[in-house]
């Protein structure tokens, strides 16, 4: 097999890892699967009855994407606590300490993360579709919002395991995690970001978090009066690619270079 | 045997920034045969672990050279990496998957066939006596039990050199001894081993030969025998129950005395070779001088001790 070739089958038997964690842990990692659907089924109850739509149509058709788009951001806390985790308990010294891809490590752990993603919107979905929720504009574009909404995950995991390997302990993680809340509501998810306070809207309209959410709903075809008059609200869609595409670029470089100083 | 060099380090030095992370090395030098089990013996923050972590390729060295086989640990990793094992401080394996399941995955990240990985699973645990909880999860093992699992991780392709750091920190009594049995199997077996130790009485029991870490720098090198010969000497510790005493005391320990004899109260310990004769001579002397100590014991010198000796510091 050739080098590359080593890599990827190096990074599938660290992605398996994960997968047989589930299996181990069924209770644990079914728990994270649903706890999405537990917000969704808590806000759309708690939220819905007080939200009127001039189309008359309901709460779930703009809360759905929203719960997809912050599934997404707490996605990182997982990525952050397994990667933390490896580092100090010694297991990513062993894997280093082996004659495998180095690389691999990362990309593991990244595939890893981005199927369990995929389980959550799935659950997310079919949950959102029993509660009334639809797209409107054909399967193609379905599976474009889906991409968009991995295209965010797929950033935010560099940001993640960047963190993991930056804080070395679990304490630090808890820390970063209470911190995921505030960027996860000061977005578009759950409410029209017309709604608030114009400084807070403007901030809350320029979270990565809610050019997501937006542009997905676009593409499903629900309505999202967030998709207005700024610059930002217009060019939703837009946004959605360049800004996973920026934090990528910032943090898979930091991330490789992090794991490589983990030898300084 | 042959007495082909397996580890040589020359003039290692290695400084963290910040210093807070660990001990650096400061010159450290180490030369181990093939087939020969080293102990690096040295206290808290003597550079142990960072002499392993170096040598094994997960730290890179300031200056200096090393080479494991012949390959330089800073040039060539990957070469090196092949020939290593390597059990740390605490046991590196996934505390979520099975016993098995750990060593299979090991096995596949060596680059092992699927049903080869299996095997050699299969042998490893038998060998580690890990049969029975082969598939249960990790968690639910011993501290003992943990190490072993490590020791077998790192045994899957048969390395050259196996490097295991304080491999019984934080174990019971019970646990140290499955893990030295363990290590013993490994000598046996051929494998050459640098062990790091706190513990004079591991590094005796394991080890062919020991250096004596201090700050960074070897301080000592020998056989044990050599070692404890150089260090001297077993200690004689009096208790006395009048301070007046005292100088009484040192005088009549002064013919058996074997170095410098150290008085805390009234407690007198006198360095001494030969321990049988010394302890009979000595409680001979104190019947006739009419003192009767509160109590009279030979102990082994303390690692303290061994280095205070080494250092030339007297306590």
């Amino acid at each position: 097999m050739t080098g590359l070739g080593w890599a990827l089958a190096d990074s599938w038997t660290i992605a398996r890892r994960t997968l047989m964690h589930w299996r181990m842990q069924p209770g644990l990692v079914l728990f994270t699967w649903f706890f999405p659907v537990l917000m969704l089924l808590m806000f759309g109850g708690l939220l819905g009855g007080a939200m009127e739509f001039p189309d008359g149509s309901s709460y779930y058709e703009l809360l759905v994407p929203g719960i997809f788009a912050l599934s997404m951001l707490f996605g990182l806390e997982g990525t952050m606590t397994a990667v933390t985790t490896d580092v100090s308990k010694g297991v990513t010294d062993r894997f280093r300490s082996l004659p495998m891809s180095s690389a691999a490590v990362v990309l593991g752990r990244c595939i890893a993360d981005m199927l369990d993603s995929t389980v959550t919107l799935v659950v997310l979905a079919a949950t959102g579709l029993a509660l009334g929720w639809r797209w409107h504009e054909g399967l193609p574009s379905a599976v474009a919002a889906f991409g968009l909404l991995l295209l965010l995950r797929f950033a935010l995991l560099w940001v993640g395991i960047f963190i993991g390997l930056t804080v070395k302990n679990a304490q630090s993680v808890t820390m970063v995690q209470v911190l995921v809340w505030p960027v996860g509501f000061l977005s578009s998810a759950f409410v029209a970001t017309s709604t608030m306070p114009d400084w807070l809207g403007t901030v809350a309209q320029w979270n990565p978090l809610s050019a997501t959410a937006t542009a997905s709903r676009a593409l499903f075809g629900n309505p999202d009066p967030s998709a207005t008059a700024t610059w930002i609200g217009t060019h939703a869609g837009l946004a959605a690619v360049i800004a996973p595409v920026l934090l990528t670029a910032i943090f898979l470089p930091l991330s490789a270079h992090r794991f490589r100083t983990l030898s300084r | 045997m042959t007495t082909e060099r397996v580890i040589e380090a020359a003039g290692v030095r290695k400084n963290y920034k910040g210093g807070t992370e660990g001990a650096g090395l400061n010159g450290f030098d180490l030369e181990v045969t093939a087939g020969t089990v080293t102990g690096l013996l040295g206290p808290n923050g003597a550079g142990k672990t960072t002499a392993v972590r170096i040598l094994s390729t997960l730290l890179e060295m300031d200056s200096g050279t090393a080479t494991i086989a012949g390959h330089d640990v800073r040039k060539q990793g990957g070469e090196v990496r092949r020939r290593i094992g390597l059990v740390g401080q605490y046991a590196a394996v996934d505390e979520i998957l099975t016993g098995r399941q750990n060593l299979v995955m090991f096995g596949r990240l060596n680059h092992l066939g699927r049903a080869k990985a299996v095997n050699k699973a299969d042998e490893l645990l038998e060998r580690f006596s890990l049969t029975e909880a082969a598939g249960q999860a990790v968690s639910k093992y011993s501290g003992g039990m943990r190490r072993r699992l490590d020791l077998a991780a790192s045994l899957i392709v048969a390395p050259r050199v196996l490097f295991v750091d304080e491999p019984t920190t934080g174990l019971d009594p019970a646990g140290r001894i499955e893990v030295w049995s363990a290590v013993r199997q490994l000598v046996d077996g051929g494998t050459t081993v640098l062990l790091t130790t706190q513990y004079l009485e591991e590094a005796d029991q394991l080890a062919n030969r020991i250096s004596m870490l201090k700050e960074g720098k070897v301080v000592a090198e020998g056989t044990p025998d050599e070692l404890k010969t150089q260090l001297g000497s077993d200690w004689l510790d009096l208790v006395l129950t009048d301070p007046a005493d005292v100088p009484r005391v040192v005088e009549l320990a002064g013919p058996f005395a074997d170095g410098e004899i150290r008085v805390h109260d009234v407690r007198v310990s006198v360095p001494v070779k030969d321990r049988t004769k010394a302890l009979v001579a000595m409680a001979n002397s104190l019947h006739e001088a009419r003192i009767e100590p509160e109590d009279l014991t030979l102990r082994r010198p303390t690692l303290d001790e061994v280095f205070l000796h080494l250092t030339g510091a007297a306590a």
